[in-house]
């Protein structure tokens, strides 16, 4: 036991959960800070009469109000972002190449997943009061399927479409990958339209997992606000940790992980030492892809409704994550998935108040992509990456 | 298979000399028109003419016979074979509006090799440029989409376009360089990510100024936009002598089409040069070196930012002038035509046709142009024909009638895009007509081994 406790296996599990609690608070704590001195700050201009006039409590109040239901909304669609990341990182840190079929990945394993569902729903085995263990169960197996099928077909495109492009000029590869990103958004449709008529899927409802636990409310002006989370936001929370502790104990605690940061160091030594370099870049992509598979399947269930072209909005921001925290590195990813995806709900909050309606929530995207430009501006190598700014 | 390509090269090489070159494009330039003119349905027929431009590019011929035939059809066959059959006029406007966007973004990805993939932001941001100014916009402001009076007056009169034209070049490469400055520091393939999110910025943009004041109309688009007023001549020209060459009488919004058609040409003859001239001048040089080996080029004195950000300037300013010719001839803008596809789209022309090659890059954009347009529409109409008919596959026994309305190949360009950049991408990089350049390095390999 005690031997246990002190080896490698117990502290890279222990590790990545630490890392995660310290950054959710930290970011939330940091994030609210910053939002409210603004509001402080804009209480006493036309904003803070505005906000008066329309809601009939202050600036500020109004932002403290809607604080925390904002900061639980934002982890949760902050780990959803941090779970597609990883396999962007993953890919990037082994061949320094931006996998922008990730997106599609995702996407494959999304539908995977809900139209899997979709044909339990119509066997008769889905309900909305059925046990909740089977529920779960069923969940998971639509879960494993759908990282199954992505992981495979991350594995094909690598085989088929990057692996011939290895050694060519960077860009290469990258516009190899946006043609794939293209085929298999349309070759979804092509599939999903001839065998169903239609490419929208939804993903059925059963389970409890549309129930909302309430922790009580907050009093706001007239009204109150409840404070509360979907039960499908907490597994959406509980698998992104579940994935992200499993990876890190893979990569920094097996020997496979030891090989593929091996093959990120240096590919070349990596195959003079006896790794087989394409079966541990196969192998990458099969992990990356694997958990993208599982992110797309948790963002249906998250948001229910899911199109071939799901993938492209937070496939991007993904990547606006893992380059945020510093491409390459696992615990960047995690880091800027969830400031990314707190900075984003918390933009499309409060961007209407602040800016008296004239800017909406549409403009979210946006706020996403400046953050990316800044980052690259100032910091190049991310919050958390080692300088590798120019390493061509 | 080393015998049959020596035997073809020969062939090749006979074909090359003599009077054959010149009697086999007379040939396919007459054998084509004369198919268009008969038969102005055809798909056949208007591949066969369209290809006849290629055999005018690709035989050794006498430079100012090429020349003159080029122009005979460019001006003369095409504008009446065009309005005989007003679709295929339509097809190329489109292939001449993206042979100029596609040789814009050749200068910036195939001369300097920096990959942009929000190319028709600039190309939107000439669209909008002339959809404001030369629309009611400017009074609708106050009013959200929908609600404005019927009869407000227009900003500027339709012959301000030409005038216009110029400022998309200067406002364009305006944007270029602003959007440049902060991101030409980064490295190739964060380049391409950020220039992706500028694409979509101006998209969402475009789709929400409405409010706080209404600029772009949002997602309804801004209609209608002023086109310039027609040439007195181009209408007696049509309704008289060429009246009983095209068999009809020939309606005013025909006659646009073909002014477009022209305008169109003219930019991209200007592309064409002014891309020639830079390709052979120094900054020509200073992008190539960037694009081979960036520390290298810093380390031979040359001045990074300044050389990307003008080809940034230039690659945009192009696409300015083109988004203003588009807005006046469809008279119509909306967010929705300048989607992250539309530049994929572009960029597939660039890579289908040769990074860095001019001839390369037109018959790219030609060649992407007709395949979206005849080719996938063309089978969509065929299935929706077998569709409407009895048939059945045989050994399956599957019904057309039962194949999903959803199959529709007119919709599935990203898969046409998609395959396009992955089989290039791996089987040729260099493009179908790879840039001479390029070409030349080819052959020092193929030397070596």
């Amino acid at each position: 036991m005690q031997r246990f406790l002190k080896s490698t296996a117990l502290r890279e599990l222990l590790r990545p959960l630490g890392q995660m609690i310290v950054f959710s608070l930290g970011s939330s704590v940091v994030l609210s800070l910053i939002l409210i001195v603004l509001a402080l700050l804009l209480d006493q201009t036309a904003v803070g009469a505005n906000t008066l006039a329309r809601f009939k409590v202050t600036l500020l109040n109004y932002t403290i109000v809607n604080l925390p239901q904002v900061l639980i909304d934002g982890l949760t669609l902050g780990f959803v972002y941090a779970a597609i990341a990883l396999g962007y990182t993953m890919v990037y840190g082994v061949l320094e190449f931006i996998n922008f079929a990730h997106s599609e990945i995702f996407a494959i394993g999304a539908f995977v997943g809900v139209e899997i569902l979709i044909a339990l729903e119509g066997k008769g085995i889905l309900s909305t009061d059925m046990p909740v263990g089977s529920a779960y169960f069923w969940l998971i197996v639509a879960l494993l399927a759908g990282m199954a099928a992505a992981g495979i077909m991350a594995v094909i495109v690598e085989r088929l479409a990057y692996r011939p492009l290895r050694g060519a000029p960077r860009l290469v590869p990258l516009i190899s990958a946006i043609g794939v990103s293209f085929f298999l958004q349309d070759l979804i449709r092509l599939i999903e339209s001839v065998t169903t008529g239609q490419f929208h899927r939804i993903i059925p409802t059963f389970g409890n997992f549309d129930q909302r636990i309430t922790f009580g409310s907050m009093p706001l002006g007239a009204g109150s606000i409840a404070l509360g989370v979907q039960i499908k936001s907490l597994i959406v929370i509980v698998a992104a940790v579940i994935m992200l502790i499993g990876l890190n104990y893979l990569v920094n605690a097996t020997k496979v992980g030891k090989a593929i940061r091996a093959v990120a160091q240096d590919r070349a030594t990596a195959s003079l030492m006896g790794i087989d370099v394409n079966r541990i870049i196969a192998m990458t992509f099969l992990i990356g892809g694997t958990l993208g598979g599982a992110a797309g399947l948790l963002y249906a269930l998250k948001f229910t409704r899911i199109d071939p072209f799901v993938g492209f909005f937070p496939g991007l921001k993904a990547f606006t994550a893992a380059v945020l925290g510093g491409i390459g590195n696992l615990t960047g990813a995690l880091l800027g998935g969830i400031v990314l995806g707190l900075l984003e709900t918390f933009a499309g909050t409060f961007i209407s108040v602040f800016t008296m309606g004239a800017a909406g929530a549409e403009y979210k995207d946006i706020f996403a992509f400046g953050i990316l430009i800044l980052v690259l501006i100032f910091r190049p190598h991310g919050l958390m990456g080692e300088n590798v700014g120019q390493k061509a | 298979m080393k015998t049959t390509s020596i035997s073809l090269q020969d062939l090749l090489r006979r074909m090359q000399s003599g009077p054959f070159p010149y009697i086999l494009t007379l040939l396919h330039v007459m054998v084509g028109t004369y198919l268009v003119y008969v038969s102005p349905r055809s798909n056949i027929a208007f591949l066969i003419f369209i290809s006849s431009l290629l055999t005018l590019y690709a035989l050794k011929m006498n430079t100012t016979f090429k020349v003159a035939i080029g122009v005979v059809l460019a001006l003369v066959v095409m504008p009446v074979l065009g309005v005989r059959n007003i679709f295929y006029l339509e097809i190329l406007f489109q292939i001449c509006v993206f042979a100029a966007l596609a040789l814009g973004l050749n200068i910036v990805v195939g001369f300097a090799g920096l990959l942009d993939l929000g190319y028709v932001a600039f190309y939107a941001v000439g669209a909008y440029l002339w959809a404001f100014f030369g629309s009611q916009q400017f009074y609708v402001i106050p009013y959200a989409p929908g609600t404005q009076p019927a009869d407000l007056p227009f900003l500027l009169p339709g012959d301000v376009f030409y005038l216009f034209l110029f400022l998309g070049v200067i406002i364009a490469a305006i944007t270029g360089i602003l959007l440049g400055l902060p991101v030409l520091r980064l490295r190739g393939d964060y380049l391409a990510i950020v220039t992706l999110g500028f694409g979509e910025v101006i998209r969402v943009l475009a789709n929400n100024l409405d409010k706080p004041w209404n600029i772009t109309n949002g997602p309804q688009g801004i209609t209608p936009i002023q086109r310039p007023s027609l040439p007195r001549f181009a209408i007696d020209l049509f309704n008289g002598p060429l009246r009983s060459l095209i068999g009809h009488p020939v309606k005013e919004a025909d006659i646009y089409n073909v002014l477009f058609y022209f305008l169109a040409l003219l930019i991209i003859m200007l592309t064409i040069i002014v891309a020639r001239r830079l390709d052979d001048s120094k900054i020509g040089r200073a992008w190539t070196a960037i694009r081979e080996d960036e520390t290298a080029a810093i380390a031979m004195g040359i001045p990074l930012v300044r050389m990307k950000l003008a080809a940034f300037a230039a690659g945009a300013s192009f696409a300015g002038a083109m988004g203003v010719l588009f807005a006046a001839s469809r008279t119509f803008v909306s967010p929705e035509s300048f989607s992250f596809m539309q530049s994929i789209g572009v960029l597939s022309m660039v890579i289908l046709g040769g990074l860095g090659s001019i001839p390369g890059v037109i018959v790219g954009a030609a060649v992407v142009v007709l395949l979206n347009l005849q080719v996938l529409q063309g089978l969509s109409l065929y299935l929706s024909q077998l569709r409407q008919s009895n048939a059945v596959i045989p050994i399956i026994n599957f019904a057309w009638k039962n194949l999903s309305t959803q199959l529709d190949p007119a919709k599935y360009q990203r898969l046409l895009f998609g395959i396009i950049l992955i089989l290039m991408m791996i089987f040729r990089p260099a493009g179908l007509i790879p840039a001479a350049r390029r070409q030349r390095e080819l052959v020092a390999k193929e030397n070596k081994n």
